[in-house]
């Protein structure tokens, strides 16, 4: 999501849990805000959670883990989101996907030793008229080649 | 307000935030402050003007002259010579695919001037974040006109008049389901506008709400006085940040002028917005699992009937419109249903916005009126196939739809006509392909999205697509067997009547369409493992040019099977039998001497 990996450093759990206590279904919003504090959903997070709404932990487990976008494991600072839809495949996706990995030294799903970058795969971004495309946090980058690519991971 | 001499739209669309439009913005700024033209020459951040593969692109009036591919390099130029001087800077100009024409208008320019724009009328043209040039647009207007003079009934009746179908895939009458909701009874009732838009290559309503989101807002507030609702949500796919940002915004200003809110304009009628972020589910653009979703629910579909309209959003009759149904609404009670009525072809009425994706010149967004035949959309305002390529195919309705052909080509588009062709509208994608595209690849492409988007709530869509792309991919390594095709066939068959939703129903679209304008192409993978597209790595030969090669050794050093072997600075050579095809040689060669058969 948005704003899942800049630590918003004010906010805590209470506080969420305390704007949303009281309207019913913010399950979704709960779960983004509290993954924005340190950029995953943690087993004592979604415990915390599930007690204090009064549901099933396990129901929270089933939410959080059905998105693609909510993570039960660490993430890098930055999150390289590739787009693996068939606009940006047909324009050579893969050779860019092929350069990230080389760069980075990772596979889609993994995170460098430093914690600095993950990589994955996302579905369309809306940016298919830049094919191949991708983000990283909330930034969008298009008309993607093995170079530019190099270029934008050198500067962060 | 001051009166300028020109104005300068700067695309701050996101396929031109991609390619950099943010410094050419900040660089215009600082420079017209040098030149001390601020007060002369105002410069306007706009929505996606629709040429994204061409950004940074801008317009500048009075004179209406089209830039594109600007970097923060040529704003002093554009200013010295074409704001000062007068004189276009001919090098930033679009040119003509074909024939290295340049047209330096924006309305003489095909990509535009073919277009009716109505969803997108104020996408690319006013800075979406400034309400009063939504206002100077004649917004607003209809929900003030709407609010003071019309009963729910005639809004109602205004929409089925003009024949508006959804904008979202299938198609169904905007009208009819407003009455649906309308007449269902509930003294609590809602109104959602889906914007989770997941069809890879679809991006018009992102576009809309970037570059125009007080037509949604509008819009949306109409519906709710029609169908009697007091409370609106918005489903956005949390892939597009800046959507989210620019209609909190809009919402917060819509608020500030009275026109959200308690009371609004006074008439006493009160209509609140708030906006959901998914989560990253595919499946969740399927009504009945976006409302689980907005229920903080895990986003699973749900057998219809009933529908939403009777039973949604806790269990309260809902109203579910897209991005670009809704988008066409305000001007739609503005104009009237009759004007409305006469765009486009007999059941199919009004425009609709394509994005133009792939292997196209011109990719973007273009909106055009019903019936506009694929041939126009592709060659004419597409600007055809780059660097001479043949069309092959284009795909229409994302991972639900099918493709369109040849053949095809001079079919009008519409609901019913593509659906006769054999693929489906969907939400307006268009995905082009040519010949080095492999169609087979394709197939098992879309199929791996659905799989993988599969919710697994029900059993035909979860193991039936899975099996069906074992079979695809056996094909794609040479593995597959003549009677391979008719277990496609029938498998496709089965998961179209038993899966539970659209996403089942709709994922073997692909590739029985494949199969039945491709399977000359299938045969080649099948029976002379061969891909003739050049596409399926494991049936490809790979050898090095005798000509090209130095003679380096960077190839054999890279090969994990030890298959390439040579003496230096004489060309090497590549043992058949124990390639294994990983392609390592082929992105490794410094000299391009890997050649493919
Ligand atoms: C798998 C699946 C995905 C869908 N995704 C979307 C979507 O992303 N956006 C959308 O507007 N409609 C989507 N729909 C269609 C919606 O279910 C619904 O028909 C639509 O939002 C109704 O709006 P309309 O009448 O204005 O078209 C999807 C349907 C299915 C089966
Ligand atoms: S397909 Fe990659 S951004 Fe749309």
């Amino acid at each position: 999501m948005a704003k899942a990996n800049c630590p918003l450093p004010t906010s805590n759990l209470s506080e969420i849990l305390d704007k949303y206590k009281q309207s019913p279904g913010s399950l979704l919003e709960i779960l983004r805000e509290a993954q924005a504090i340190n950029g995953y959903l943690s087993r004592e997070v979604l415990q915390l959670i599930a007690e204090e709404l009064g549901i099933p932990e396990s129901k929270v487990y089933g939410v959080a883990t059905f998105y693609s976008l909510f993570k039960t494991t660490p993430t890098g600072q930055y999150i390289i989101r590739i787009c693996e839809s068939a606009p940006c495949h047909i324009r050579g996706a893969q050779d860019v996907l092929a350069t990230i990995e080389k760069t980075l030294g990772i596979k889609p799903g993994e995170t460098t030793p430093d914690g600095k970058f993950s990589l994955e795969f996302t579905s369309c971004l809306g940016l298919c008229g830049v094919a191949p495309a991708m983000m990283i946090n909330d930034q969008v980058f298009g008309n993607l080649t093995g170079d530019r690519v190099r270029e934008i991971i050198n500067s962060f | 307000m001051n009166l300028y001499r020109a104005h300068v739209l700067i695309c701050g669309g996101a396929g031109c935030l991609s390619s950099g439009c943010k410094a050419v913005l900040d660089k215009f700024n600082t420079e017209l402050k040098a030149h001390n033209l601020q007060d002369e020459i105002n410069v306007v951040e706009t929505g996606c003007i629709g040429t994204c593969d061409l950004g940074p692109v801008m317009v500048v009036y009075p004179e209406g002259i089209f830039y594109q591919k600007v970097a923060p390099e040529d704003v002093t130029e554009i200013i010295e010579e074409h704001l000062i001087k007068g004189r276009y800077v001919t090098r930033l100009l679009y040119e003509r695919p074909a024939s290295g024409e340049q047209i330096p208008f924006y309305n003489e320019i095909n990509f535009f001037r073919k277009q009716q724009r109505i969803a997108l009328r104020n996408v690319g043209l006013i800075n979406p974040e400034v309400i009063e040039e939504y206002i100077a647009q004649d917004g607003y207007l209809a929900l003030g006109k709407v609010l003071s003079t019309y009963t729910p009934e005639q809004v109602i009746q205004v929409l089925k008049d003009s024949g508006l179908r959804g904008r979202g895939g299938a198609g169904f009458p905007t009208g009819l389901k407003w009455e649906f909701t309308k007449n269902a009874p509930g003294d609590q009732k809602y109104v959602i506008c889906n914007a989770d838009e997941g069809d890879p290559g679809a991006f018009m309503d992102r576009s809309v709400l970037e570059g125009d989101p007080h037509s949604v807002i509008e819009a949306m507030t109409i519906a709710g006085y029609a169908v009697g609702a007091n409370q609106g949500y918005i489903y956005v796919r949390a892939e597009y940040p800046l959507a989210v940002q620019r209609l909190e915004d809009a919402i917060k200003k819509a608020h500030e002028f009275g026109m959200l809110g308690e009371n609004i304009f006074g008439t006493g009628f009160s209509f609140d917005l708030e906006i959901r972020v998914g989560a990253g589910a595919f499946v969740c653009g399927e009504e009945t699992a976006l409302l689980a979703s907005i229920e903080g629910k895990r986003g699973e579909p749900r057998p219809k009937p009933p529908f939403p309209a009777s039973q949604g959003l806790w269990g309260k009759p809902t109203l579910i419109n897209n991005v670009e149904t809704f988008a066409n609404i305000p001007v739609i009670i503005n104009r009237g249903a009759d004007w409305f009525k006469q765009i486009g072809t007999e059941k199919s009425k009004g425009t609709k916005v394509f994005a133009l994706a792939g292997k196209v010149n011109n990719t973007g967004l273009v909106e055009v009126p019903m019936g506009t035949t694929l041939r126009e959309v592709i060659f004419e305002l597409g600007g055809g196939i780059p660097n001479h390529k043949r069309f092959k195919a284009a795909q229409t309705g994302g991972p639900s739809g099918g493709c369109l052909t040849e053949k095809d080509l001079d079919q009008p588009m519409d609901y019913e006509s593509l659906v006769a062709a054999g693929s489906m509208m969907g939400s307006g994608g268009l995905i082009v392909m040519d010949e080095d595209n492999c169609m087979v690849d394709v197939a098992r492409f879309f199929l791996e999205f659905t799989q993988d988007e599969s919710c697994g709530k029900c059993t035909p869509c979860r193991v039936g697509t899975k099996r069906m792309l074992e079979i695809l991919t056996k094909i794609t390594q040479g593995k597959g067997e003549e009677k391979d095709l008719e277990l496609l066939e029938e498998l496709a068959t089965s998961i179209k009547a038993t899966a539970l939703c659209g996403l089942g129903q709709s994922a073997p679209n692909p590739v029985l369409s494949t199969i039945r304008n491709f399977r000359d192409e299938y045969l080649a993978h099948i029976r002379e493992k061969r891909c003739p597209a050049k596409v399926c790595r494991a049936l490809l030969q790979y050898s090095i040019s005798s000509e090209l090669c130095k003679g380096c050794g960077l190839c054999a050093r890279n090969c994990p099977e030890n298959a390439i072997s040579g003496e230096p600075k004489k060309p090497y050579t590549i043992d058949q039998e124990k390639c294994i095809k990983c392609g390592n040689c082929l992105d490794k060669c410094p000299f391009n001497a890997i050649t493919l058969k």
